[in-house]
């Protein structure tokens, strides 16, 4: 946790959390102004990322796209750790028909890489932030429902559980007081885990043209759209590509950090 | 191993009734009248509700589900909204061009992953191992369409080594055609491979019959790379079937990046478009494909492994 580099890169995902929060405030220009002089210029003091082929700053709109690719990454990791925690840990808790469904559904979806499966719901479901959340959420759910299964089931054990059940509590009030507070730890480790993933995700999906629709930025459309005037200049493709592997990066680095501090049989 | 093998089809076609269904529903549950989407927002109402009736748009959607669980188990995708030309011609001209892909990058990943985890391995700590490990730290947090970009502006645009775009038609063109976009994949795969391979050495040369191996007198790059690559290479093959179902799922977006007529650039213009019967068809060979690599995964588990046949693993 106190590595130099961890802590850079804690720093990083500080100044992209406070670039998604502040969003429109701190634009240094507008992200949709087109300029048709100021077409397709590289990187400069008044356009640091350049502009693109509609003369609009990159920068502002890569600054304004942290909004979507955060959302998704917190978004996402957060919606299908609650429902994985709450499903899995119905299932580790009850037993029975239950477990066998939602235990088997889960394991037959792991057989999906989450990306593909985010990329075969959102097409399903078709192009739009909306759907790419769920798409999204849906594709990490079976991860979440696996851990929080096996974490219930070894909380179940406990000795407190069996106090519990002894002085004749509900188990719902078991679930709600006993089970669900142990296994908070292990299920938050496993979101921060999913965050640097979830933002890849969402990269990969608006660039394949699922995610937030243009004129509105996001990562991977300003690199999608700089892509198709790859001869005209390369910057946008290539600023935003590598904002967007730091922020990957960064979360990917602190995220395993969190893992290490808090359970040590990862350590290397 | 009977007994295991009729598990895992079960499993198998579990998996892709269940994948159908999440199709299905998520095509239909959807706002949008896909009449409308083929015939463009003029048609009139008549030509609305024949396109309806033709394509069994109204009935009961129990009727419409097992329809359509009947069409793509027998592989009969119909024809596009938009040309008019039966999907599986669509199909059989993307399949190679992804097909070709897949094989390339895996070669790729495997020539340069498995040397560079070994040498991560044997060098851990020294500057090697750093290198390494930064490297495929970066490969694994890079998304492969910015990869794809960047090889696309070094050795296309500036260089002029290779084509910016398509597919290539005559078999070295082809081949040309292949080289970055195989590079690509194959650097995301090398990542993985180099990891998982350092990882797995490193546990092996703890091992008592490398100690044993060693104080026999056997020189130490035979130790590593006969006695500990080989019991190394387990997890790495192993992890293959994970392997190809990962650059599956890249390979979509570098076919963007590389203009290719393969299968992922063939959905992603059926979504563009919003031509349902050209996206379904991805989307359902795509699910096909993945649960033909875990089936087969499964199946080459049991024959290198007999703890897993007998069910005792």
């Amino acid at each position: 946790m106190r590595h130099p580099a961890t802590i850079a890169c804690m720093a990083i995902c500080a100044i992209f959390i406070a670039i998604a929060a502040l969003g429109p405030l701190i634009l240094p220009q507008d992200p949709l102004a087109q300029s048709f002089i100021s077409r397709l210029k590289p990187p400069s003091a008044a356009h640091w990322f350049g502009t693109d082929r509609y003369g609009r700053d990159v920068f502002a709109r890569v600054l304004l796209g942290t909004r979507w690719s955060l959302l998704l990454g917190l978004a996402a990791p957060l919606i299908a750790g609650v429902f994985g925690t709450l499903i899995g840990a119905a299932a580790g808790f009850y037993g029975g028909w239950f477990d066998r469904i939602a235990g088997r559904l889960a394991d037959l979806l792991m057989a999906f890489p989450s990306l593909l499966l985010g990329i075969l719901l959102a097409a399903a479901l078709g192009p739009g932030f909306g759907n790419l959340i769920a798409a999204v959420s849906f594709a990490f759910l079976p991860r979440f429902i696996r851990v929080a299964r096996a974490a219930t089931l070894s909380v179940r054990e406990q000795l407190y559980i069996e106090a519990a059940f002894a002085v004749g509590e509900r188990p719902i009030r078991i679930v709600l007081r006993h089970v669900l507070p142990n296994i908070a730890g292990p299920m938050i480790v496993v979101a921060t885990l999913w965050i640097a993933t979830a933002i890849r995700i969402e990269a990969t999906l608006s660039f394949i043209g699922l995610g937030v629709q243009p004129p509105q930025p996001s990562w991977g459309n300003i690199i999608r759209d700089g892509l198709t005037n790859i001869l005209g200049s390369p910057w946008p493709v290539l600023t935003t590509g590598l904002t967007l592997t730091l922020c990957v990066l960064a979360f990917n680095i602190v995220g395993d950090a969190i893992r290490d501090a808090i359970d040590p049989d990862y350590r290397e | 191993m009977r007994h295991y093998v009729a598990n895992r089809a079960i499993d198998a076609a579990l998996t892709v009734w269940l994948v159908l269904t999440l199709v299905f529903f998520a095509m239909r549950v959807l706002p949008g009248d896909p009449a409308i989407a083929a015939l463009g927002d003029q048609a009139t109402s008549d030509q609305l509700d024949a396109f309806r009736a033709l394509m069994g748009l109204n009935d009961p959607l129990g009727v419409q589900y097992l329809r359509f669980l009947w069409e793509m188990l027998r592989l009969d995708f119909g024809q596009s909204f938009r040309t008019t030309e039966p999907i599986g011609g669509l199909l059989a001209a993307a399949l190679p061009f992804t097909l070709e892909l897949a094989t390339a990058a895996l070669l790729v990943g495997a020539v340069i992953g498995v040397p560079a985890g070994v040498v991560a391995a044997t060098q851990r700590g020294k500057a090697a191992d750093y290198v390494a490990r930064v490297l495929s730290l970066i490969g694994l947090c890079m998304p492969e369409f910015y990869l794809g970009a960047l090889l696309l502006i070094v050795f296309a645009l500036r260089l002029d080594l290779f084509p910016i775009m398509g597919g290539g038609g005559a078999p070295l063109d082809r081949l040309h055609h292949l080289v970055l976009p195989a590079l690509t994949l194959g650097l995301v795969m090398a990542a993985f491979t180099a990891r998982l391979t350092r990882s797995s050495l490193l546990e092996v040369l703890k091992r008592d019959f490398i100690r044993t191996a060693r104080a026999t007198g056997i020189a130490e790059r035979s130790v590593i790379w006969h006695s500990a690559l080989r019991n190394a290479l387990i997890p790495v093959v192993t992890g293959f079937g994970l392997y190809i179902l990962t650059m599956l799922s890249g390979s979509i977006s570098i076919e963007l990046v590389f203009a290719r007529p393969g299968l992922g650039t063939m959905l992603v213009s059926g979504i563009l478009a919003r031509d349902y019967p050209v996206v379904q068809a991805g989307l359902v060979v795509f699910a096909f494909f993945v649960v033909a690599v875990n089936l087969a995964m499964d199946l080459l588990y049991a024959a290198i492994d007999p703890r897993i046949r007998s069910g005792n693993a």
